[in-house]
């Protein structure tokens, strides 16, 4: 792809999936504008970017939208391939990774939903299925991945890494609402170990200095 | 470059479009494989239990003994492979193969639960809800059509690629669908370009020689899914 000229993101401060791109494009070292959107006023710009789904995060591309996190991710890694891959070279590592990242989507994410659309037993019920969910997560990535310290794809953080840390915000946030710890070291030291490396990252630990975007929370407590 | 049977091996069931995308991109790059029919309902086989823990689905991939799992990732792993045989089954610009990504995801996740809906549910008023979503979505796929695959035969371009194996594999339960509620979805006076697109993809060899016959998947569906749905 030819040099890229602009690059625009439509995110919410509140939104896991927006973080996910924000730290992305830190880590790919993507000069690019934030534009903060209102998702309960949503801007006629918003929903002429994103008409199929009408939310954030949009990555904007030398005018060109791109919408759903995980399709953004990609995206960010292919343009700029060279700074920081995020994703393995050899083609069955990559399904290893994509289904991981799958998982993310397809277990977590429901799984969070159930957790702050219920309340009582059915929540405590639901933050029980979530942590039986990173426990799987957890023991997938040892079995398919774990190559040693200190993030899940290694040395260097990947996808997964930005997929996890990108939601801790609102994996705090689930647990305060379930009153539980949900990531536990003990039981999940791959993916505590991912999350504290990653907030010590220093394109992640000037985010907030240069414009209005999340703070990286503080680092998994033990 | 031929590839030994007992090197690829392929999960799957008959009627699964999923499975059936994973055998269209596996005849895109020439490669044998042996098919291994699965059960699923019940005895479901050591092979796919070990192959797939964590979800226990068809289709897998078993390529030098190690399995891949989720039909998206296994078309793109296949495209990767095997790269440079064939067609490539992904564009190589970014910026088109997110949209080929964005509307695979889209047919999975809202159109293709909404379509199956139809002959799912009893009540009249869900069916007709479930067939207006079908129909919204068949327009969003009709106007990204015109946008920004214009004039093309495929939504890969000359060949058929990732997008068209994402949604032309539905194509034998679409017309199922069709058959069974008595209503027409790739409507030609509605979706003149899909309706189109549906033809083409129809004939190309590798597509005629996967996707089941429509009676095949009515007679399933009549003798076998109907009662499991009504329980």
């Amino acid at each position: 792809m030819e040099e890229v000229k602009e690059v625009k993101l439509h995110g919410y401060v509140k939104s896991g999936y927006s973080t996910m791109v924000h730290y992305a494009l830190r880590l790919k070292g993507v000069c690019y504008e934030y534009v903060e959107e209102d998702l309960k006023n949503k801007s006629e710009e918003l929903l002429s970017l994103n008409p199929v789904y009408k939310k954030v995060p949009v990555l904007v591309v030398d005018g060109r939208p791109i919408a759903e996190s995980l399709i953004i991710l990609e995206f960010v890694d292919e343009v700029w391939k060279d700074n920081n891959p995020f994703l393995p070279q050899d083609p069955y590592e990559r399904a290893k990774v994509r289904f991981w990242a799958q998982f993310f989507y397809q277990k977590l994410v429901p799984g969070g939903y159930a957790i702050r659309n219920s309340e009582g037993e059915a929540r405590k019920k639901a933050a029980e299925e979530f942590v039986d969910s990173l426990i799987i997560l957890e023991e997938g990535l040892r079995k398919d991945l774990y190559t040693g310290v200190p993030f899940i794809h290694g040395e260097r953080p990947g996808l997964l890494d930005v997929i996890l840390s990108g939601s801790h915000s609102t994996f705090n946030y689930l647990g305060g609402l379930a009153g539980v710890k949900l990531l536990e070291k003990e039981r999940m030291p791959i993916l505590c170990s991912s999350l504290d490396a990653f907030v010590e990252l220093d394109a992640i630990k000037s985010m907030a200095q240069d414009f209005k975007i999340p703070k990286p929370p503080a680092p998994s407590a033990a | 470059m031929a590839v030994s049977g007992d090197e690829v091996k392929l999960l799957g069931t008959w009627a699964s479009p999923y499975a059936i995308r994973v055998k269209i991109a596996l005849g895109l790059k020439g490669v044998s494989y042996e098919y291994l029919e699965q059960q699923l309902r019940e005895n479901k086989s050591e092979l796919l239990l070990k192959s797939n823990p964590v979800y226990k689905k068809v289709p897998v991939l078993i390529h030098k003994d190690q399995p891949i799992c989720e039909s998206a990732i296994i078309v793109q792993y296949i495209d990767e492979v095997w790269a440079g045989v064939g067609p490539a089954i992904l564009p190589s610009d970014p910026y088109e193969r997110a949209i080929a990504r964005f509307w695979a995801v889209y047919i999975d996740d809202k159109w293709f639960p909404a379509t199956i809906k139809i002959i799912k549910v009893k009540d009249e008023k869900e069916k007709a809800e479930a067939i207006e979503q079908s129909f919204a979505g068949l327009s969003l796929l009709e106007e990204a059509y015109k946008k920004s695959f214009k004039g093309k035969p495929f939504f890969g371009g000359d060949n058929i690629g990732y997008l068209d194996i994402a949604f032309g594999s539905f194509l034998g339960w679409v017309r199922a669908i069709e058959k069974i509620s008595d209503i027409k979805l790739i409507d030609e006076a509605k979706f003149p370009l899909l309706a189109k697109w549906a033809e083409r993809f129809g004939s190309v060899t590798t597509v005629k020689e996967n996707i089941p016959k429509t009676d095949k998947v009515v007679e399933y569906y009549s003798k076998v899914l109907k009662a499991l749905w009504n329980a």
